[in-house]
């Protein structure tokens, strides 16, 4: 029976990661091989390790989990010839408030990262791999499990896969629900049964990863993207997105838009396209205030700064990033002291405590905002708050701290007017 | 040497090994880069922020505690970045501090004070609630006050890493995240309190200390640790002549940073109300106070008019006591009846070890506790390092840390050290040698040994076991385990019987005229004759002492000076620390009563008694200047002094018993009656008590 989808496919998309979406019983071994499942596999079987590399390098694919570092690269740090044996772990703890796209890849298409992995697995020469799943996201495990056993069933997982002699298994591990085990080095802790706090880097988890095996380490979409570029070419990906940014990717759009959900866009696509034309503009005729631009991590954009194409450099360019793909659009009636606090709510619950500053920086920060939202605030409140986010930036064990100061700076920055008419008690909280 | 590597750091060249890392660099050319959770010796955490620094050519901040030196790099650590990033990460970490330094005990010794005053903000512009929680008692000794925790995981990593015992986790997350014992709400570990000392701020705190006094009001006595022999600098914090704590504070004595529950804790005996303050004669069943005058002339009366004698000296008693306790009974008293509890086969091994330029003065065969760090490969025989040695232990599990040392074990039961051994033998009691046999191939790979042997080990045993290290064709160093603080030193100083002399259970069954035993207990499983007219010194009145005709009472080690040598021969001087009414030290007792009986002995102040053993004892003409900083290590000559067979006998004391001394410490006993296994013999390698 056809899936009930979380949203309307829109026409303007460019369907290739999600073309199965919607499909009957697309998270079938059945739908996915009867629509050129596990093609890509047998292909790249046949290719050396260093054209499967050269492929994932030409299509320009850069990591979907938020830091956006280059695919291909990151395959050929990790040490084939090593003694050691490898492992491949997904990071499948989708926890960037805002982000909701690798859960769909699970539900709707878990083969096709099973065989994103077991082409990575090829290149690594790895013969056991694991799915991290955040643990709010206990019912994926259950259909994750299921992919995993319809593969070993049909020969797609285990000894001599799909005769090709290839051997390889594959696990799932629940997480806790903490949004640090994200951080790929929290995330082997936590797949070690250790707290999930961050490591030192170096080692990088290629040489030194999970129980200090070398490590291939990537996100569901990575690894999801990876039979069509292997299916189709690098070229062809490639050529979907803008030269430095291959491909498409799910952009998952939420706030105040009309058709909320999420849509695979190539790289590159008109940002007021996305909101306008994509997810249906913003309810009620009201206008654009701010968007976030890829999760809850990232500086936010003032209604004029949106009018860019939606790539990694555009973004950084005027001081923000792509992300993990999860588009918030804010309304004018937004009171951003409010959307302030939630974020900084959610960092000081997941800020791991390890370090000094996000421990006891974005608990501090949180309090001032609350405080602030209760209309207690103080002129110098609003200097304070990007001081204090100054601090933290850039001096934390890991990215956490940065993620919290950013989104911070830029609406203290940006948004000051609200702060100010939040002092004359002008804007009432709702 | 290593491969040097030129940075410049605030402006000066400076040089450093290649790998060091920038932090280190900086201390050894006198920069200070501020740090909580960087600690020597300790794996790495990078976690408090406070060592960032800036480093030429790199977009952010660098951790000065984790980047290793690199050519040419130039660095600046006292930038107005810098500066402001410190002062930064400290008002974070003073949002949720109590700042209830004015009743904390590390107030005017804690790291948080020192860094605030020297890079920290003048004023806060925190104004919200603090997070509080109540504190908790771990165990007797430990307490932990989650509020001044800085979380930088010093004391887990000491109790891991350095202890080997695990006791210490992390729970919960960000702001509310907080030390834990590991096991439920209480400790299970060796109580031995090094959390306490690592902890940079007043989190930890000592069930003992706590709220007694400002650190400032006390003064700090570097003294020795009168309980094992493996003789551990303890610093005792004395106020009106009353100690108030123990602690490692300067880290100078040869246990580095190392202390056991004893060494911190267990010197309440010294006020135990049982304490004995004046000298007492046997009155039919009862004694009855005497004055020392009174005291003094009954002894020498006895000693004058004896025809036999018998002397039994201590364990625990400075070398300047044993000597001249030794030289009194053979030159004085003219007896060679004179021996101590004897807890190892020193005899046999130093006669074994005889001829072998080992003990001609170069001391290459006997084992230091810096060799047990340093030794490529360590074997364990018979014997529960950590139980009954816990400074060897310390030593052994630091080198394997961090050199990758090879640990041996052979044991009747399961031991620590197994945890981190190559190959671990478990045997019968007396199948230890057959168990060393059996490691002969793994062994005879190692490039050094050092072998460590308990009283398993003894007599024809004990030779063979050094002809099997002679067999293994390298350098092999041996540490004979005995007991107490000063074993060693009372073998060394001739505390033994010569020349035919009677042996401490000969004495004991003898029928001699008097019977003098100086801070010994020889009575506790043993009986004696009746007919001896029993002197005896001790500080309390143990089994020995009831049977006595003459108590007189002594000082403990904690308070007089003089020299003690530890179990690998290293002397280091006591320090006196207080003074009990109405006691002498042993020294000046004797002193006293060979006076009375108008014998020449010399002067009996502990540094002239020093002097003649440096003269009169083999090994012992050591440098008095070392020794006034630290320990020396000595090299005693084989006396050919019987060897006693099958009488050497360990007292198997655990980390919380000390022989006697184990009844008069509120402490120890607190711990072994408060929950967690290892105090009640249970756990892993202890021997029950």
């Amino acid at each position: 029976m056809p899936k009930k989808l979380y949203n309307e496919p829109s026409p303007l998309e460019t369907r290739i990661v999600s073309k199965r979406f919607g499909l009957e019983n697309s998270e079938s071994i059945e739908v996915y091989l009867a629509n050129e499942g596990f093609a890509a596999f047998k292909k790249a079987k046949e290719m050396t390790r260093e054209a499967i590399i050269d492929e994932v390098k030409l299509s320009s694919l850069r990591g979907r989990g938020g830091a956006g570092f280059p695919t291909g690269l990151k395959w050929s740090f990790v040490p084939h010839t090593s003694p050691k044996p490898r492992v491949i772990v997904v990071n499948a703890d989708e926890s960037e408030p805002g982000t909701c796209k690798d859960r769909l890849l699970m539900e709707y298409d878990p083969h096709q990262m099973i065989e994103g992995i077991l082409i990575a697995s090829l290149v690594v020469e790895a013969h056991v791999g694991y799915v991290y799943v955040r643990g709010e996201y206990r019912y994926l495990i259950e259909v994750i499990d299921r992919a995993i056993a319809e593969a070993y069933a049909k020969g797609y997982l285990g000894k001599n896969i799909a005769g090709t002699g290839w051997d390889f298994d594959l696990y799932t591990h629940s997480g806790a629900g903490a949004y640090e085990c994200g951080e790929e080095t929290a995330l082997l802790d936590s797949l070690e049964g250790k707290r999930g706090i961050p490591r030192m880097k170096p080692p990088f988890p290629a040489v030194a990863g999970a129980w200090a095996l070398p490590t291939l380490l990537n996100n569901v979409e990575t690894f999801s993207a990876i039979p069509p570029i292997i299916r189709d070419g690098g070229k062809a990906f490639l050529d979907l997105g803008i030269p430095k940014a291959g491909g498409t990717r799910l952009v998952c759009i939420s706030g105040h838009v009309n058709k909320p959900g999420v849509y695979e866009l190539p790289l590159g696509y008109p940002m007021m396209k996305a909101i306008n034309e994509v997810a249906g503009g913003i309810p009620n005729g009201k206008k654009l205030k701010a968007v976030v631009p890829g999760g809850s991590s990232c500086p936010l954009l003032k209604a004029d700064e949106c009018d860019i194409n939606m790539d990694y450099d555009s973004l950084a360019k005027i001081g923000s990033m792509l992300g993990s793909g999860g588009m918030v659009v804010l309304d004018e009636t937004t009171d951003m002291v409010k959307f302030a606090l939630r974020i900084m709510r959610f960092y000081a619950h997941e800020s791991c405590g390890w370090c000094i500053p996000c421990r006891e920086g974005t608990t501090w920060l949180k309090k001032i905002l609350e405080r602030f939202n209760a209309g207690h605030g103080r002129h110098e409140d609003i200097a304070l708050l990007g001081e204090l986010s100054k601090n933290m930036l850039g001096r934390t064990f890991c990215a956490l701290g940065d993620a919290a100061a950013l989104p911070t700076i830029s609406i203290v920055e940006k948004f000051a007017e609200d702060f100010e008419k939040r002092l004359s008690r002008e804007l009432v909280a709702v | 040497m290593a491969e040097l590597v030129k940075l410049t750091m605030n402006g000066r060249e400076i040089t450093a090994e290649k790998g060091t890392l920038l932090i280190e660099a900086a201390r050894q050319n006198g920069i200070e880069i501020p740090s909580f959770c960087y600690y020597e010796g300790l794996t790495l955490q990078a976690a408090c922020r406070m060592c960032l620094v800036e480093v030429e050519k790199t977009p952010k901040l660098q951790v000065g505690c984790t980047l290793p030196v690199a050519e040419g790099m130039v660095v600046h650590t006292e930038s107005a970045v810098v500066k402001e990033s410190r002062k930064g990460t400290l008002e974070f970490l003073l949002t949720n501090h109590p700042l209830d330094c004015p009743v904390c005990d590390k107030g005017g010794e804690c790291e948080l004070q020192d860094m605030v005053f020297r890079y920290g903000a003048g004023e806060s512009r925190f104004r919200e609630r603090k997070i509080h929680v109540p504190e908790a008692q771990w165990s007797p000794v430990v307490f932990y006050d989650a509020p001044r925790c800085i979380l930088c995981y010093r004391c887990v990593r000491a109790c891991d890493e350095g202890m080997g015992v695990k006791a210490l986790g992390v729970a919960n997350r960000g702001a509310i995240s907080e030390i834990i014992p590991n096991h439920e709400d209480h400790l299970e570990c060796d109580e031995c309190g090094a959390c306490i000392d690592i902890c940079p701020v007043g989190a930890l705190t000592s069930g003992t200390y706590r709220y007694q006094t400002r650190p400032w009001e006390m003064t700090h006595v570097g003294t020795i640790c009168t309980h094992c022999a493996d003789g551990c600098r303890t610093t005792l914090g004395v106020r009106n002549d009353k100690i108030i704590r123990g602690n490692n504070r300067d880290h100078s004595g040869v246990n580095g940073e190392f202390l056991c529950v004893k060494g911190r804790y267990a010197f309440d005996f010294v006020e135990h109300p049982e304490r004995l303050q004046s000298p007492m004669l046997r009155s039919g069943d009862q004694f009855e106070s005497i004055s020392w005058a009174h005291a003094l002339e009954i002894a020498a009366k006895k000693f004058s008019a004896a025809k036999s004698f018998g002397v039994i000296g201590s364990n625990h008693t400075t070398n300047e006591e044993n000597y001249f306790l030794a030289k009194m009974a053979r030159l004085g008293l003219k007896t060679e009846n004179i021996d101590h509890h004897r807890t190892g086969d020193l005899a046999t091994l130093f006669d074994a070890l005889s001829g072998k330029a080992a003990l001609s003065g170069k001391n290459d065969a006997l084992a230091t506790t810096d060799d047990l760090y340093h030794a490529k490969a360590i074997l364990v025989v018979g014997a529960d390092l950590s139980q009954q040695h816990p400074f060897l232990a310390y030593q052994a599990r630091a080198n394997f840390r961090h050199h990758t040392s090879h640990v041996y074990t052979v044991t009747t039961g399961p031991v620590r050290e197994e945890a981190q051994a190559a190959a671990s033998v478990r045997v019968e009691k007396g199948g230890e040698l057959a168990g060393v046999e059996s490691l002969r191939d793994k062994l005879k790979a190692e490039a050094g040994l050092v072998i460590v042997f308990g009283d398993a080990i003894q007599g024809d045993a004990l030779r063979k076991l050094v002809a099997f290290g002679d067999s293994l064709g390298m350098p092999v160093k041996y540490i004979c385990l005995v007991d107490y603080s000063n074993s060693r030193g009372a073998f060394d100083m001739g505390v033994v019987p010569k020349n035919g002399g009677l042996s401490l259970q000969q004495m004991l069954a003898a029928d001699l005229d008097v019977l003098w035993v100086v801070g010994a207990n020889p009575l506790k499983n043993a009986t004696m004759s009746p007919k001896s007219f029993l002197v005896v010194q001790d500080l309390f009145m143990t089994e020995t002492a009831r049977h006595a005709d003459l108590v007189l009472p002594a000082a403990s080690a904690y308070e007089k000076t003089g020299t003690v040598t530890n179990v690998c021969g290293e002397a280091q001087k006591l320090k006196h620390a207080v003074k009990v009414m109405g006691t002498k030290t042993d020294l000046e007792i004797m002193g006293l009563i060979a006076k009375e009986m108008k014998l020449d002995l010399g002067i009996w102040l502990p540094e002239k008694v020093f002097e003649e053993i440096r003269k009169n004892i083999h090994g012992y003409d050591v440098s008095k200047a070392v020794l006034d900083l630290g320990a020396v290590t000595t090299a005693p000559l084989n006396g050919r002094v019987a060897a006693l067979p099958g009488l050497i006998k360990s007292s198997g004391d655990t980390l919380f018993t000390s022989g006697s001394l184990t009844k008069y410490s509120k402490i120890l006993n607190e711990v072994m009656e408060s929950p967690g296994v290892l105090y009640r013999g249970q756990g892993p390698g202890a021997r029950g008590q």
